[in-house]
């Protein structure tokens, strides 16, 4: 005598379909229902801000190379993270990033808070030959990223981030263009870069102020990462999640 | 529609009542471990979101009250309570001091090997070996801003030209062919002057002329000879250790364009016990000086 047989179910069809509503009403909700309690996780530090032109176009260019299947930036509430990359990522360091590149696989270290750690000289020898700056390193070398930036549609990036919920102002889309330049090519600025950017800092960050290249823009990224919140400010009351 | 279901001879199983052709399906059913352990996880799933936070609800925060970024506080915490007797001191001690004193240099040595590891390798390799670029050797008694225990820790805590510290460790060689101050035949001539200092000059005539651009220009902060000046960051010349290569391209890239090589300050990154741990290994790897 069997208490349950799936027989049952595949032979009725009107069963079939409720059950079947039911489960899959249960995987959605799953998904759905965080969406509308998003704003309650998201803490209230100060100090994160939208990326400038350079680091948004340095992030396109770490999520063109796949940077994110080896490396994650997500440093977890574990001790051992916390000695080796610093504080534990917040929800609100990644409310801008869509999409966001916590990941899962480290086969290179934690990126989170790689920023600073490291100088603009040594993220540019790095990319183009791992293995000159770090023998035992296994990541490709990325020596093209020496070619000129594609910044034609840089304000196209500024507004597609903006309409999903990233709040870049119309000063700041119109001035996108002028703002990248000004970051890579600090004897250019005439614009009013660091005030629509606070603390983004401005240099030849691949050792060449000549052009705009790719590696300028991954290095500005790289090189802001986890440095926007200082965590000796930080309260426990604004980490709690609510 | 099933026709006719059965005993299969050869496995004692039912058939589903299928058949194509003469083709019968067995109606094999799911091994009994697999299923019964699929059942315990469907179990284990409905305590795991009772007792633990999982859902994104305010205030809910599951039975136990356990949350993740409390849990790492505690832990912390008293890992810190752990090692604080040991930490205290190696704070409170110079670097001289804790060298020694061999159970605190045991420990510095050890808690230093982690944190170059971790810190420091990227750039200044596994071994402290350095690499070709601007990244110095730290193995060996070169030193550019000092090989003292004071001056390793004050490298270390304000760091080199990163606008990090007020007094980080800043000196900016002059751009000599960019800037206009020599030609380019100049800046050859001064190289392979730049190179004869260490014995290893190609063209002695192009080195005789180098000399004197050298006394003019170089001599300042190198030294007469190329002896080098830690009080400027001035890297001694006359030996085969190079910073940025030694070859004469490499040598002419330099005095034309200059260099600057950059180290973050750690004061503001690490607890000053670890700053105190790190000067005592870099000083044990090769080159320390008293």
């Amino acid at each position: 005598m069997r208490w349950f047989n799936h027989g049952i179910i595949e032979k009725n069809l009107v069963l079939m379909g409720v059950l079947t509503l039911i489960t899959v009403s249960i995987g959605g909700l799953a998904q759905i229902v965080p969406l509308f309690t998003v704003e309650s996780t998201i803490e209230r530090v100060e100090g994160v801000r939208p990326y400038t032109p350079l680091e948004l176009a340095g992030r396109n260019i770490y999520v063109r190379e796949g940077c994110y299947l080896c490396h994650s930036q997500m440093v977890r509430p574990f001790r051992d993270e916390l000695e080796r990359y610093g504080a534990y990522s917040l929800a609100a360091e990644s409310m801008y990033d869509h999409p966001f590149q916590w990941g899962s696989k480290r086969t290179g270290p934690d990126l989170a808070r790689v920023g600073g750690r490291y100088s603009d000289d040594w993220h540019a020898a790095h990319l183009r030959s791992p293995r000159a700056v770090v023998p035992e390193s296994v990541m490709p070398p990325y020596a093209f990223l020496d070619r000129l930036l594609n910044m034609g549609d840089i304000a196209d990036h500024l507004r597609a981030q903006a309409a999903v919920g990233v709040p870049y102002t119309a000063e700041m889309i119109a001035n996108a263009r002028a703002d990248l330049v000004a970051q890579a090519r600090p004897d250019l600025d005439g614009a009013n870069f660091s005030a629509r950017y606070a603390r983004a800092r401005q240099g030849t960050f691949d050792g060449n102020a000549a052009v705009v290249t790719e590696m300028d823009a991954l290095v500005a990224y790289l090189q802001m990462l986890g440095t926007l919140v200082r965590f000796s400010d930080v309260t426990p009351e604004q980490v709690r999640q609510q | 529609m099933p026709t006719k279901i059965e005993k299969d001879s050869l496995t004692g199983t039912d058939t589903t009542g299928h058949e194509w052709d003469g083709l019968r399906e067995l109606n094999t059913p799911l091994p009994k471990w697999w299923l019964y352990t699929f059942y315990a996880c469907i179990v284990f799933a409905a305590v795991y979101v009772v007792v633990y936070p999982a859902f994104p609800f305010q205030g809910a925060t599951g039975l136990t009250g356990w949350i993740a970024r409390e849990a790492v506080v505690d832990d912390t915490r008293n890992a810190q309570a752990r090692m604080a007797p040991m930490m205290t001191r190696i704070r409170e001690a110079t670097p001289q001091q804790i060298a020694d004193d061999p159970e605190l240099r045991g420990f510095a040595i050890a808690g230093g090997r982690i944190a170059f590891a971790n810190n420091c390798a990227g750039c200044h390799g596994a071994g402290g070996q350095g690499a070709v670029g601007g990244f110095p050797s730290l193995a060996d008694d070169d030193w550019i801003w000092g090989g003292q225990h004071e001056a390793i820790r004050a490298t270390i805590t304000h760091g080199v030209r990163a606008g990090e510290s007020d007094e980080e460790r800043i000196s900016m060689m002059p751009r000599f062919l960019a800037d206009g101050v020599l030609t380019l035949p100049q800046v050859r001539d001064t190289a392979e002057y730049v190179l004869s200092l260490a014995g290893q000059a190609t063209d002695v005539a192009a080195a005789g002329r180098g000399a004197e651009l050298f006394t003019e220009n170089c001599a300042a902060c190198h030294g007469e000879r190329g002896e080098g000046n830690r009080d400027v960051g001035a890297p001694r010349l006359s030996d085969r250790i190079w910073l940025y290569g030694g070859d004469k391209a490499s040598i002419v890239q330099t005095i034309a364009y200059s260099r600057a090589g950059v180290m973050p300050a750690w004061g503001p990154r690490l607890d000053p016990a670890i700053i105190n741990m790190l000067t005592v290994y870099v000083h044990a790897l090769g080159g320390g000086e008293n």
